[in-house]
């Protein structure tokens, strides 16, 4: 993709809506496929799963610890259950089932956790999820993901289903920009190029992916040429395309809709430290919840919109160049 | 214990309670209506019918009772009680502030936006093991303070409630008094479709609990279950009070799309006519 190309981000669907459609497309096609909800199958859209394939539905009420556990259960059976709740109580209230019974043994349970993230705007913090990423990357054997629009949704919803072992899937609540085209092609583990320069590089995923394509906007026109890559997969790390930034840009901002102290950002640093030390510059919620708003008031009120990340590849490219 | 406040005068608060839980998600466009109409008795009985000793002068009187919102997106009933109670701290010109930034009134109940709020909720299942330590430290102390907790139907659905369940009948916390809002129905519809709770009665019973069974809409039955929960010694007592979600406002009532829509500036102007 050429440097310079203005992105025209059209507005597409929600993440977790487009989990719920490629949900039911994957039923019907492998009769193992399930969903398990925990009474939000309206809100994470395995409703139209449910109405579809109302057999291979599974209502635990309001009860996410034995969700999970059941999920465990099924898989153990060859099913492939995909359990979906809010990202916080999926990861919060069922962290010892999803230890216990899901990764310690390897099962090939997926988990969707929707409405991730600050995004969700009005409910406030009880509801808002801001270190799940860092919970399921502390689950051993775990793949993470985090799309950033309904094109990735669909794509790594399939590969979850075609992977065999545990998986994580970050959604959101609001309808997000659509960044890629339908026949961009997704691999678990393999980090995606969205802009090329070599200023700096612009590391994010979920809706923070649009924000840096905006971001690489306001950078080029002040000519600065930043790169832009979608960290779809968080764990296993595409620690190659990490190096080839490191060494390549020599700068690098990872931005995250998550707490700054425990998400993607950490695990990049950790990589970068071990391939290629360089800049490093970290744009996330710092050591606190958020509250009530509206969506795009809280990303910018806690620091997670194109101008705050544009200003951290300032800091950086200063640092890099020594200034 | 005597009622504080006539038949009359409750129902008028009790309105007035219902009036601003449409006005605040109205002008919200987002919210929890349905849960708010349904626990509007049990409130203004607990607040206004002289069941609960608070004093809205002294937020942190350390004999005061305590109320837990455990089903906490339930909140707009809470903060409109709270402002039509005095609280400064909850100011009744604010109420329409529901959920915009920086609002003392949060989507869910938030301690740090509004500091009389005993507990910070909206992960449902937590507020009765809150309750239990609480019951607990009063007890050590010798404090009189009594806490009362209300918990969803579909938010007993959780194992932690059990938990908490088992806890209270074993360690006698006779100074907490749980309220179950029995509306029925659960966020994705009626709770014997998700996820059936029955038989609830003998499910307390068999946990150890006294148990009273009531018209969650009729002041004289939830002022009478409150004053025999505090005559109980030896055990925690729950109330199992049977209600109608979205009470109040006809096209709410029993309508599972009112959980969590709000209502539309039609359906509010409607609903006032009918709480008029
Ligand atoms: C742990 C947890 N899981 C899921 C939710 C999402 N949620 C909010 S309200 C609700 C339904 C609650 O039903 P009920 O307890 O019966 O409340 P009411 O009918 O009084 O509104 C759900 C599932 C939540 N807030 N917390
Ligand atoms: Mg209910």
């Amino acid at each position: 993709m050429a440097l310079k190309t203005r992105y025209e981000l059209k507005l597409g669907m929600a993440t977790r809506e487009a989990f719920g459609r490629a949900l039911v497309e994957l039923g019907r096609e492998n009769p193992d496929i399930m969903a398990v909800d925990a009474d939000l199958s309206k809100s994470t859209f395995t409703h139209l799963f449910a109405k579809e394939f109302p057999e291979r539905f599974v209502s635990c009420g309001i009860a996410e610890a034995n969700m999970v556990g059941v999920a465990a259960g099924l898989a153990s059976h060859g099913k492939i259950p995909f359990a979906a709740s809010f990202s916080c109580f999926l990861l919060n209230k069922a962290f010892e089932q999803l230890r216990v019974a899901v990764a310690y043994p390897g099962l090939n349970v997926k988990i969707v956790g929707t409405h991730s993230g600050i995004s969700i705007g009005e409910d406030g913090p009880s509801q808002m999820s801001v270190e799940e990423i860092s919970l399921a990357c502390s689950l051993p054997g775990f793949v993470v993901l985090a799309p950033a629009d309904e094109v990735a949704t669909r794509a790594l919803v399939r590969a979850a289903a075609e992977h065999v072992g545990p998986v994580f899937i970050r959604t959101g609540r609001p309808r997000v920009p659509i960044v890629y085209s339908p026949d961009q092609r997704f691999e678990i583990g393999k980090a995606i190029q969205l802009l090329d320069g070599d200023d700096v590089t612009l590391i994010a995923n979920g809706l923070m992916v649009a924000e840096c394509i905006r971001a690489a906007e306001i950078l080029d026109a002040e000519g600065i040429s930043a790169r832009v890559l979608d960290l779809h997969t968080v764990k296993p790390l595409d620690r190659e395309a990490i190096r080839r930034a490191a060494v390549e840009t020599g700068a690098i901002v990872v931005a995250e809709e998550h707490l700054v102290d425990c998400g993607t950002g950490v695990r990049v640093a950790q990589a970068v430290a071990e391939l290629h030390p360089c800049v490093m510059e970290f744009v996330g919620i710092q050591n606190t919840y958020a509250e009530s708003g509206p969506p795009e008031a809280l990303l910018e009120k806690y620091g997670l919109t194109a101008p705050h990340i544009a200003a951290a590849a300032r800091r950086a490219l200063a640092r890099k160049r020594g200034r | 214990m005597q009622p504080t406040r006539s038949l009359e005068e409750l129902q008028a608060i009790a309105k007035q309670i219902r009036r601003h839980i449409v006005e605040m998600t109205g002008a919200a466009k987002s919210g929890h209506p349905g849960g708010s109409l349904s626990a509007v008795e049990i409130l203004v009985t607990l607040f206004f019918g002289g069941v609960l000793r608070h004093d809205p002068k002294r937020p942190d009187w350390p004999e005061r009772d305590r109320f837990i919102l455990s089903k906490g997106h339930g909140a707009p009933a809470l903060y409109a009680v709270l402002a039509e109670c005095g609280y400064e701290a909850a100011p009744r010109e604010l109420l329409k502030t529901l959920r915009k930034l920086g609002s003392p009134y949060q989507g869910h109940p938030d301690k740090r936006f509004l500091p009389v709020l005993e507990a910070s909720t909206g992960s449902l299942g937590q507020g009765l093991s809150i309750a239990m330590g609480m019951g607990f430290a009063a007890r050590l102390n010798g404090n009189p303070s009594r806490t009362y907790v209300l918990l969803g139907d579909g938010e007993i659905q959780e194992g932690q409630i059990w938990e908490a369940a088992m806890f209270g009948a074993y360690h006698k916390i006779d100074n907490v008094t749980a309220i179950v809002d029995y509306n029925k129905m659960q966020l994705d519809g009626f709770i014997k479709d998700v996820m059936e709770v029955e038989p609830l009665v003998a499910k307390w019973q068999a946990f150890g609990w006294h148990v009273l069974e009531v018209d969650g809409h009729s002041f004289p039955a939830l002022f009478a279950a409150f004053t025999l929960a505090r005559e109980v010694r030896g055990k925690p007592t729950v109330i199992i009070a049977h209600t109608v979600k979205g009470k109040g406002v006809s096209f709410m009532e029993n309508n599972p799309k009112f959980h969590g829509v709000a209502p539309t500036p039609e359906e509010v102007e409607l609903a006032l006519k009918e709480l008029a």
